[in-house]
């Protein structure tokens, strides 16, 4: 952000501001004054997008979120601001969405008051928070490095103290062994241990029990009463527990935050593959070319791509030919061809030639930005599982830490020397740590796993319906087929070679818009020939001269010589397929075969989704016979064909109401509300921007097999998230009675907290 | 006896110094940044004749 402000020439703004408007009676430290900066439109440019005349939106990165409560104490604080219309904080990506009202609240007041609660506020760019991650885990490492340490010696001693017990000791040694492990333990309460107290002092504060308070509890208890012990003699040291509790939690965390981190770092990669630099052409096309940062493009400015390079901004192509790798974007790793009037996508890779480009979409408004933007809505939505566990949590600690103080208060009346070692087991063992990360960490593993193969849930609550959809709909066009005409046969007539015809048809309608031309423009082969007199008739065909012989291209009706050929037999094999005709000015030389070819992996898809025993069937608006032609090649026997986007719709509600989960998939405008109105939808990434919209998932690669591999995943995470749940409960609930009993020693405690939390992240870190 | 002993803990506060100066150390320099990098780049040689740089070499031989 410096650079932003340096960039901007707003160095000059920062040094002249003293104060903060309005609130000049207070004064404030000097990182909350910085915040101003952000109120600055020139900055908000690149993180801060309209919703309406007033009102703003923005992604902001948290810095200092532990755990769950963090976010729910963020997210209830900022939402009673006045004028902030909506907050909603993702756990996976400790970013926060805020929208607000720009007349009674500016950006830098909600940032000031996340300030104030103790957390760090940033506006979202996809540099900052990788710098902010690495930092981040560079101090997690340090930390559990000086804990491993301190860990691993304190027990040494440990050991001598035990055999002393046994064997006999020394009184003095004792003395002298005690006080190292006060000595190895210091760096591990102090500096170790820092996160737990941070994050269980502002849950206090805010009056909200999250789980940190017995950890920093049991941490505290059990130094003070070792120190007391090491100064004024007494039964028993805890060093090792200690050191053994911190570096078990810190790295049950770190592997947490991994496994977030992945799922996060996948789709912040997307954003990523913006390069940071870009050639612009001042002045329009053949204008002088200039160097400029990203940040200062602007949509309509004229782009220079050269080959290799990755393309800034969304944008449309004016000149030059060249084919594209989206892979990144789509999966899909065959170049696709451009031209003028295509759309490029930002992130994707110019393979050929020189483009230029007008600017259509920067930063925030690209295609890339919204698929990030997605992921980051659909993480923010919890699933009904996952709230449950939320306040589970924070119940289950009240009532934890009400049950040490009767526990500790029974056992100090009864045995004394006893309490401290009860009180620490008791906190220890049941820290809820293993049932706040149940369910989260199965969803992020999930989700990125998903990710990688182009599958990108955009909604939190897919992945638990997935597992139990039992009908799976499809729509035709484009998503069982192409969505593009093809030809698909061509029958020869006249004495001439097929390459031939091809050239003359390509050439014909080179000139043509017609949807139907584009499929002849992917047939030629060599290049085009020039053509005279090309004329357009509509409804009918193209006409023109090529080596001064008239031809024409069109319908059956369009030319004489077609008219006498009987077609009836084309017509039955390839039923929905269009015929056009090639003739000269003496007789007809080729029928082409125009054609919606199914996807190659149709066939696959639908064989598998039926051998899980998930029905299937195909809701079309096309008309019966080729609807009919299409379920009896993929072995379909549910289709219903001539469906307007409302009777999709009742077909599907009417499924519904005979208790099918309907998984829908879908591509175009006309399948946006049945997508909306299934349980769960799926929608082809090459589809329209509305279907993705009004899907759960989409599929990047339009690979239709992604389908089957979504259910599964979706089944198989469900599995994970009752496992964790159950495992989480029932370990909470055994260990419990144990410790208060006094049968488990701290030490014990330690360990079988950490494993039940580790259990739960590892499980979870199967799902691949 | 407890001298002996006083020495060897001395001893080992020192050796513990180092080891907590060396992770740090390697913590600072990025060494665990890419966990996988590492292990996979072992595995390539860098006389690749695939590698660009070695096929001019090759040529000027």
């Amino acid at each position: 952000m410096a650079q932003a402000i340096s960039d901007n020439g707003l160095a000059e703004y920062y040094h002249n501001r003293t104060s903060l408007p309005g609130q000049g009676h207070e004064v404030l430290p000097e990182t909350l004054k910085k915040l101003v900066l952000y109120d600055h439109p020139e900055i908000q440019h690149s993180f801060v997008i309209d919703v309406g005349e007033h009102a703003r939106e923005a992604v902001l990165i948290l810095e200092g979120i532990t755990c769950a409560a963090c976010v729910w104490l963020n997210e209830r604080h900022i939402k009673q601001l006045p004028g902030v219309r909506s907050v909603e904080v993702n756990y996976a990506s400790h970013r926060a969405r805020v929208s607000w009202d720009t007349r009674e609240i500016a950006l830098s007041r909600i940032l000031q008051e996340i300030q104030l609660l103790g957390y760090n506020a940033h506006p979202y760019s996809a540099l900052q928070a990788d710098a902010l991650r690495k930092t981040q885990r560079k101090k997690d490492l340090q930390r559990i490095a000086v804990a491993g340490i301190g860990a691993a010696q304190a027990m040494m001693l440990s050991v001598g103290l035990y055999a002393g017990n046994w064997y006999g000791i020394d009184p003095g040694t004792v003395v002298l062994l005690r006080w190292f492990g006060l000595l190895l333990t210091v760096p591990v309460v102090t500096f170790s241990a820092m996160p737990f107290y941070r994050a269980a002092w502002s849950g206090i504060k805010s009056g909200h029990l999250n789980m940190d308070v017995p950890v920093a509890l049991a941490i505290i208890t059990a130094f003070i009463g070792s120190v007391w012990v090491t100064l004024f003699g007494g039964e028993h040291v805890y060093y090792d527990t200690i050191g053994m509790f911190t570096l078990f939690l810190l790295g049950t965390r770190m592997l947490e935050a991994g496994a977030r981190g992945k799922s996060v770092e996948s789709a912040e990669n997307l954003l990523k593959l913006q390069p940071a630099m870009a050639t612009r052409l001042r002045g329009g096309e053949g204008g002088e070319q200039e160097y400029v940062p990203v940040m200062d493009l602007l949509a309509g400015d004229w782009l220079l791509s050269k080959p290799g390079e990755t393309l800034a901004a969304d944008a449309c192509v004016v000149a030059g030919e060249s084919s594209v790798d989206e892979a990144l974007l789509t999966g899909e790793s065959r170049p696709v061809l451009k031209r003028p009037g295509d759309n490029v996508i930002a992130g994707s890779v110019n393979l050929e030639g020189p483009l230029t480009l007008r600017v259509t979409g920067v930063g925030e408004s690209t295609v890339l930005a919204g698929i990030v933007r997605l992921v980051d809505k659909a993480q923010a939505e919890k699933p009904p599982l996952a709230q449950v566990a939320d306040r589970v949590a924070s119940w289950f600690t009240l009532a934890l830490l009400a049950f040490t103080v009767l526990v500790g208060a029974l056992w100090f009346w009864f045995d004394r020397s006893q309490t401290l070692d009860i009180v620490l087991a008791v906190l220890v063992v049941t820290c809820p740590c293993a049932l706040s990360l149940a369910v989260p960490a199965a969803l992020a593993a999930a989700g990125s796993h998903l990710i990688k193969r182009g599958i990108l849930v955009t909604r939190g609550h897919a992945l638990e319906t997935l597992a139990k959809v039992n009908h799976v709909v499809f729509d035709k066009t484009g998503t069982l087929t192409l969505g593009k005409p093809q030809v698909v046969d061509t029958r020869l007539f006249a004495q001439t070679t097929l390459t031939r015809c091809q050239m003359l048809a390509s050439s014909l309608e080179q000139a043509s818009e017609h949807p139907l031309a584009a499929a002849f423009a992917r047939i030629a082969t060599t290049p085009l020939l020039a053509v005279m007199e090309a004329r357009n008739h509509p409804g009918q065909g193209v006409s023109g001269a090529i080596d001064g012989v008239q031809y024409t291209l069109g319908n059956q009706a369009f030319s004489a010589h077609s008219r006498s050929i009987p077609s009836a037999d084309l017509e039955a094999r390839y039923p929905g397929a269009t015929l056009v005709w090639l003739c000269d000015e003496q007789c007809a030389l080729a029928v082409f075969v125009l054609a919606d070819p199914l996807r190659t992996e149709a066939a696959d898809a639908i064989a598998g989704l039926k051998a899980c025993g998930i029905a299937v069937s195909i809701l079309s608006g096309d008309a019966p016979n080729t609807v009919r032609h299409v379920g009896g090649l993929l072995g379909v026997d549910a289709v219903y064909s001539e469906q307007k986007p409302q009777d999709k719709l009742a077909r599907l509600q009417a499924l519904q109401r005979q208790g099918a989960v309907v998984a829908m998939v879908g591509d175009g405008v006309n399948d946006a509300p049945v997508l909306a109105g299934a349980q769960v939808s799926f929608a082809m990434g090459s589809g329209s921007d509305v279907a993705n919209q009004s899907s759960d998932i989409v599929l990047l690669s339009s690979r239709l097999t992604d389908v089957q591999q979504a259910l599964e995943s979706g089944r198989a995470t469900l599995s994970v998230m009752r496992q964790n749940l159950f495992w989480a409960v029932a370990y909470n609930l055994l260990a419990l009675p144990f410790a208060a009993m006094g049968y488990v020693t701290p030490w014990v405690a330690a360990l079988g907290m950490s494993i039940s939390s580790m259990v739960v992240v590892l499980n979870a870190l199967r799902l691949r | 006896m407890n001298a002996t002993l006083v020495f060897l803990l001395g001893l080992s506060v020192i050796f513990l110094l180092l080891m907590v100066f060396g992770i740090f150390w390697a913590i600072k320099s990025n060494q665990f940044e890419d966990m996988e990098g590492p292990a996979q780049r072992i595995l390539m040689d860098e006389d690749d004749p695939m590698l660009p740089s070695n096929q001019l070499s090759d040529k000027h031989k």
